[in-house]
């Protein structure tokens, strides 16, 4: 192999550019270039995670069944949950992180590179291999993103043991990639960063990848344990064995509560770098910020079950896991005060990615606020599995979750490419999303309050209304989305110059270093400004 | 050791290798047990899933073989030491999480879903759908007996597991033996001492294999006889095939020894498999104890 | 159309937003209060929350978009330099935390009367199935099934659709007033929800588990609701239908409820002609069959076998018969001996064996069904 006489030289070969063709995306250890896929990757995901929303919307502009058959419109849901979830969002934090963490902390690269390729390239396959279950006889998953026992073992299509296979895949994927981060941010900061100067987003995801490498292998152990009740005759799910349908949820939501943390976490920490730059103002509340995410994820351990409170939970049970989800909003509000206290009597400006962080304050919120009420045991009995739910986390999750990914790309575009992006079409793109998302996913409160369940291809007359309304702003979000994609190809391919410090007031070691960032970044540690020590 | 910068490999081909294995792997796995479940004939599957492990076996062997070439060359600093470490301890910690999800199935099974369905607690009025079915653990008399024939007896804790748990803790001391020696340079002993625990970590296997067989053919205890044998081959089968492969590391380790690769000073591999084999110990007693004693 | 997309989008998006919560109850925007002191509870317990977060958005807005005003670059505001204050941050810590436990109070109290445990007077244990519901009146030795009943073209669109378009059942499940009721939900294949939003009930029904809820209807009517967890393909078409009725009107029905049921047992004996279970086997195909082996009889490829031309319908009668009755384990077939009547049983199967080309010409007498039935119950109890 000749690796090993090539790397001998890249020290000293400082300006040594990425190599060329397909092999430099194929063999990469570079983070950028790992960042990078990360994103095109997450963003073909939302495309298609998206046009699947799409169906399911178009189905459900109207009464009666138009389009589609029930069985496929519950493969619809499944896979849009499945794919929004771990093809679109998880990776898209990956990416950025994979991109900004090592300039942010003044390190070469990530701890492991190439085992940081090999937690993208993985990706791809597991991807395939989900999709492919689409064409499979019996057809794709339809027992929703959440699989419970037994509609996803004794009574699931064949395609299951792919997509048993496929999350497996999916968790090695996430487990390396944040053993990677942390690994980064432990131990390859530049000399004399202190813990508690960390930018935000190197903390959030810190402690995200603690709730990564926590609760991934809990969900690979849960698929595995279907595998074994589907092909191998054991009975965890099955009451006639001694075993529990129910087990399976208990299982599932201890992944899946500290999942959707996973999901924000990084969020903030986005948000947490954007607001002080456009503020032109520090960050209020730093170190309460930091033991706010911890706070957070300390707790979401210990909620799971406020997803099954109709299951039959015994009463303390009920009591517990009620109050310690109410809980949950108390550092949750610390985070959200502390940003509106860096905007108060700041000199703020408001460019593309300061419009999508201030969506994300004010519709992320809107979101907790859904989340509390559900929260609350004897009235979540009335909202549980109806329109308010999927209301809620569409609220945290898409201008949530996915507004703040817009605006992290948006902020660190011109650090990535170069180049400054077209400004007029980003607000463009901001106000058209601003307005889609809530004509789509504001009336759901009220046709789930109304009484209309989930995972339903058609409905009573009285819902009507209000899920055309849903469907009409369902395209126009989506469509609008497509500005975001050719807002991105431009300024890859040029715009006006960007200077190192892209914004005016952004601070932090990534606008030390010209734009775009030298292929390697820091080959030396570098001396840090003041405000870093 | 080379100067403070980090070491960072140029380019390589293994991830994308491995990507592919993985697939392959994933892909054969799943189409053979489909096959299988269909009483159909497992070909494909079966061709798949051994290019798969082909594939990827050579490229561990290449991507270690790599990693370990470089550490050689003295391309790898304290610095990136530290790394493996943070980056072997976090994957040690994912490992007990994986079991933890199977502990946590044991534990809801017995505490809570097996004495709601024999009439107890909250939900004891289940018991009207299973009338006759008594709560007890081991459970031999599954609910519904017909679809799952509970076993005859379960295995006792006292012959086979205590053994292995001797022999497990012995091997682990055994290893910190073998470390001990090694930090004193001492490589005869550290050879011997680590050729006793893989000897240790072998019979241990060996006499798992044996409590399988007998469990199957003379107790009735299956994967099919309810619960009670789901979750005791699950646990004891995940960790057996974590005994297995932390062996097949001690072996490599020792083929590594006795190649000169380890000194008191430079011996992270060595150490990084010693915690493995540690926490597949530490996993043995929660094992001992849950599965078997209680 | 168009027309009457921005119409609906228009007053929809704008009352939503601006409409007092009294105009949103009409408007069908809201939970309803029910008509049981639980549903009751609830419905407060809601408001409550819903106008405190109402409450603490218009404070965290305000002073965003106050900041947002005033504090902006174009308007000439220097930044200042406060980034810290231990106070400020103790006290909005703190300040959350009592509104929670001011939320906590009530929210207990509520749940606790939930869980109320003591003796209820009437026991109905209810059971999902894919895709309808069984109720049991334990103490009466009543039970029968209740499917949805609209009418496959109001789902295609090639018939007008009714009021209750999907929230309409065969047969509804009467219940008295003023009774304390006690459900025992469980279910027979995969995950079902029993869900009744004018009565605050929903539990899962869980196959081999048994869940309690209970309830005290107040006011006499008709009660909607639908299976509200994912349970496979036709989980949007299994409505529940509650009918509260007087005490005495609940004995009455309960009378003539065991009346016809004995009718049917008659009706069992009497012979049948061909004709006759042809006609009655159609439509127990088209309701109970007919979700998943389609109404063509051709099913599903790799998901539900096709039964036209299908080895087990055209071939030995009593495998059939079996198939039929006991279902087929670890598949979607039921067993549907409980579920449908011996003639009902005994239409479908010779239906089966001779619709679609399959023309056997045989009958599948409904007394043959119920010799079978009867020795089979004859071995259970050995
Ligand atoms: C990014 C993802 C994300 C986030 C951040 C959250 C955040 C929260 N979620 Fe959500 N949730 C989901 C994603 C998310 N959720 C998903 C995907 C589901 C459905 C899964 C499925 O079934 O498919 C779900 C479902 C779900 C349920 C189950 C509902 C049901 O099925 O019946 C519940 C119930 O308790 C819940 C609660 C909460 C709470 C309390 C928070 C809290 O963290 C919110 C805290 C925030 C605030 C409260 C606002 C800011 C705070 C202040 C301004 C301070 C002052 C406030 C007060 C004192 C009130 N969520
Ligand atoms: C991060 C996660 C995420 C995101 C971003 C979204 C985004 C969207 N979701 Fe989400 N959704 C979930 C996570 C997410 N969802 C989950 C977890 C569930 C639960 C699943 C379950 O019940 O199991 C769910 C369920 C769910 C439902 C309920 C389905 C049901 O219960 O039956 C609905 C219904 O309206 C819906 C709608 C939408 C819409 C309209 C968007 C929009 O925001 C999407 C906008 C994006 C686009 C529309 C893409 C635009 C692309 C094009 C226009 C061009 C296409 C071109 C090419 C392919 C080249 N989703
Ligand atoms: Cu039954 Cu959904
Ligand atoms: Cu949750």
């Amino acid at each position: 192999m000749s690796t090993l006489d090539t790397t001998l030289e890249t020290h000293s070969d400082e300006h040594h550019g990425p190599a060329s063709g397909l092999g430099r995306w194929l063999f990469t250890t570079n983070h950028k270039d790992i960042g990078s896929m990360y994103l095109w990757f997450s963003l073909l995901m939302f495309l298609v995670g998206g046009s699947m929303a799409l169906m399911i919307r178009a189905e459900l502009f109207q009464p009666g069944l138009q389009l589609v058959e029930p069985g496929f419109f519950n493969q619809m849901t499944t896979m849009h949950g499945l794919i929004m979830v771990f093809g679109a969002v998880m990776p898209a934090f990956v990416g950025l992180a994979n991109w900004m963490i090592p300039m942010m902390i003044g390190a070469p690269d990530m701890a492991l590179p190439r085992m940081n390729n090999w937690s993208f390239w993985i990706l791809p396959f597991a991807f395939a291999m989900l999709i492919s279950t689409l064409f499979m006889t019996g057809g794709a998953p339809n027992f929703g993103w959440t699989f419970y026992a037994p509609l996803s073992t004794t009574y699931a299509p064949p395609s299951v043991t792919y997509f048993i296979f496929a999350i497996h895949m999916m968790g090695i994927s996430s487990i390396m990639g944040a053993i990677n981060i942390i690994a980064t941010i432990l131990n390859m900061r530049a000399p004399g960063m202190a813990m508690m100067k960390l930018p935000l987003f190197c903390w959030t995801w810190l402690i995200t990848a603690f709730l990564l490498i926590a609760v991934m292998p809990v969900l690979a152990g849960v698929v595995t344990m279907m595998l074994m009740d589907i092909h191998f005759g054991t009975s965890f799910f099955d009451a006639g064995g001694g075993g529990d349908p129910v087990l399976f949820q208990h299982v599932f939501w201890f992944f899946g509560h500290p999942e959707v943390y996973i999901m924000i976490l990084p969020a903030f920490g986005i948000i947490s770098q954007i607001i002080p730059a456009f503020a032109r103002k520090r960050l209020f509340g730093y170190a309460s910020m930091v033991y706010a995410t911890a706070s957070i994820a300390i707790l979401s351990f210990l909620v799971w079950a406020h997803h099954m409170f109709t299951v039959g939970i015994p009463l303390a049970g009920e009591l517990f896991f009620m109050y310690a989800t109410m809980l949950i909003a108390v550092p949750t509000g610390v985070k959200v005060f502390n940003w509106v206290a860096t905007m108060f009597r700041g000199s703020m400006t408001f460019e593309t990615p300061m419009l999508f962080a201030l969506a994300f304050v004010v519709l992320f919120t809107i979101g907790g606020f859904s989340g509390l009420m559900l929260a609350i045991a004897p009235v979540d009995f009335q909202y549980h599995d109806t329109y308010f739910v999927v209301a809620h986390f569409h609220y945290v999750l898409v201008p949530g979750a996915v507004f703040a990914i817009m605006a992290g790309v948006y902020y660190w575009l011109p650090k990535w490419t170069g180049h400054m992006l077209d400004e007029r079409m980003g607000r463009f793109h901001f106000w058209l999303s601003f307005i889609g998302v809530n004509i789509t996913f504001f009336p759901m409160h009220f046709i789930g309050l109304a009484g209309m369940p989930r995972r339903i291809p058609d409905y009573a007359l009285q819902f009507a209304d209000f899920n055309m309304v849903a469907s009409v702003g369902a395209f126009l979000f989506g469509l609008s989305q497509l500005i975001f994609v050719w807002n991105v190809i431009a300024c890859v391919r040029g715009g006006r110059k960007a200077e190192a410090r892209a914004w005016e007031g952004a601070e932090g070691l990534e606008w030390e270093v010209p734009s775009p960032a030298p292929y390697h970044t820091f080959a030396e540690p570098p001396k840090l400004p003041e405000s870093l020590r | 050791m080379s100067s403070s910068t980090y070491y960072v490999p140029e380019q390589s081909r293994w991830p994308i290798l491995a990507s592919i294995a993985l697939f392959l792997l994933a892909y054969g796995a799943g189409t053979l047990m489909n096959a299988l479940s269909a009483q159909q004939g497992g070909g494909l599957g079966v061709a798949l899933l051994l290019a798969g492990a082909l594939m990827m076996g050579l490229i561990l062997v290449g991507w270690f073989g790599n990693v370990i070439h470089e550490s050689r060359s003295g391309l790898y600093s304290e610095q990136m030491d530290r790394s493996f470490r943070w980056g072997m301890s976090w994957f040690i910690f994912s490992e007990v999480m994986f079991f933890a999800a199977f502990f946590g199935a044991l534990f809801y099974v017995r505490v809570l879903a097996l004495p709601w369905l024999g009439g107890e607690g909250d939900k004891g009025v289940t018991e009207l759908l299973w009338p006759g079915f008594v709560a007890e653990w081991p459970l031999l008399n599954p609910p519904d007996s017909a679809r799952y024939p509970g076993p005859e007896a379960v295995i006792s804790p006292w012959h086979i597991p205590l053994l292995n748990t001797c022999l497990l803790v012995t091997s682990s001391f055994t290893l910190t033996l073998a470390h001990k020696a090694l930090l004193r340079d001492e490589l005869i002993m550290v050879r011997r001492w680590m050729t006793l625990t893989i000897l240790l970590g072998l019979i241990f296997i060996g006499f798992q294999a044996y409590e399988y067989v007998h469990a199957y053919q003379e107790l009735g205890l299956t994967l099919q006889s309810g619960v009670y044998g789901a979750t005791f081959f699950i646990l004891t089968g995940f960790h057996g095939l974590h005994v297995t492969l932390g062996t097949l590391m001690l072996m490599i380790i020792l083929g590594r020894v006795v190649l000169g690769h380890f000194s008191s000073r430079q011996h992270f591999g060595f150490e990084a498999v010693a915690w493995y084999w540690h926490f597949v110990d530490v996993v043995w007693i929660g094992l001992f104890l849950f599965v078997y004693v209680l | 159309m168009g027309l009457r997309i921005i119409k609906t989008i228009g007053s929809g998006v704008g009352l939503a937003l601006l409409a007092p919560a009294s105009l949103r109850a009409e408007w069908g925007l809201n939970l309803t209060p029910g008509v049981t002191d639980v549903s009751r509870s609830v419905y407060d317990l809601h408001m409550t929350i819903f106008w405190i977060c109402v409450a603490i958005a218009l404070v965290v807005f305000g002073v965003m978009f106050w900041s947002i005003f005033h504090h902006r670059k174009s308007r000439g505001a220097k930044a200042h330099h406060f980034h810290e204050n231990t106070l400020v941050e103790v006290i909005w810590t703190l300040i959350p935390v009592l509104i929670l436990v001011g939320m906590a109070v009530p929210a207990t109290a509520t749940l606790i009367k939930m869980y109320d445990p003591s003796e209820a007077e009437l026991d109905v244990q209810i059971t999902g199935y894919q895709w309808k519901w069984r109720y049991d009146y334990l103490d009466h030795e009543l039970s029968f099934f209740s499917n949805m009943s609209t009418p496959r073209e109001q789902i295609t669109n090639v018939a007008e659709k009714q009021e209750n378009y999907l929230l309409e059942v065969d047969r509804h499940l009467v219940l008295p007033v003023d009774t304390k009721i006690r459900f025992l939900l469980t279910a027979n294949d995969v995950i079902h929800s029993w869900w009744v939003p004018a009565l605050a009930v929903k539990k899962d029904a869980i196959p081999g588990f048994i869940n309690e809820a209970w309830t005290i209807i107040d006011e006499p009517g008709i009660y909607r609701g639908q299976c509200a967890e994912l349970c496979g393909q036709d989980h949007g078409f299994m409505p529940i239908v509650v009918e509260a009725v007087s005490k005495e009107d609940f004995d009455v029905w309960l009378m003539a409820a065991r009346a016809e049921k004995e009718a049917q047992v008659q009706a069992a004996e009497r012979s049948w002609t061909l004709d006759e279970l042809m006609q009655q086997g159609e439509q127990v195909y088209l309701q109970a069959c007919a979700a998943c082996h389609l109404p063509s009889g051709e099913g599903v490829p790799g998901a539900f076998p096709a039964l036209k031309g299908s080895p087990v319908a055209l071939g030995d009668v009593s495998a059939h018969i079996d198939i039929v009755l006991n279902g087929k384990a670890g598949t979607a077939m039921q067993a549907f001996r409980d579920q449908l009547s011996t003639v009902q049983l005994a239409a479908v199967i010779t239906y089966e064996r001779n619709a679609w080309g399959n023309s056997l010409g045989e009958a599948v007498s409904p007394a043959q069904i119920s010799r079978l039935l009867q020795s089979a119950d004859g071995e259970g109890e050995q």
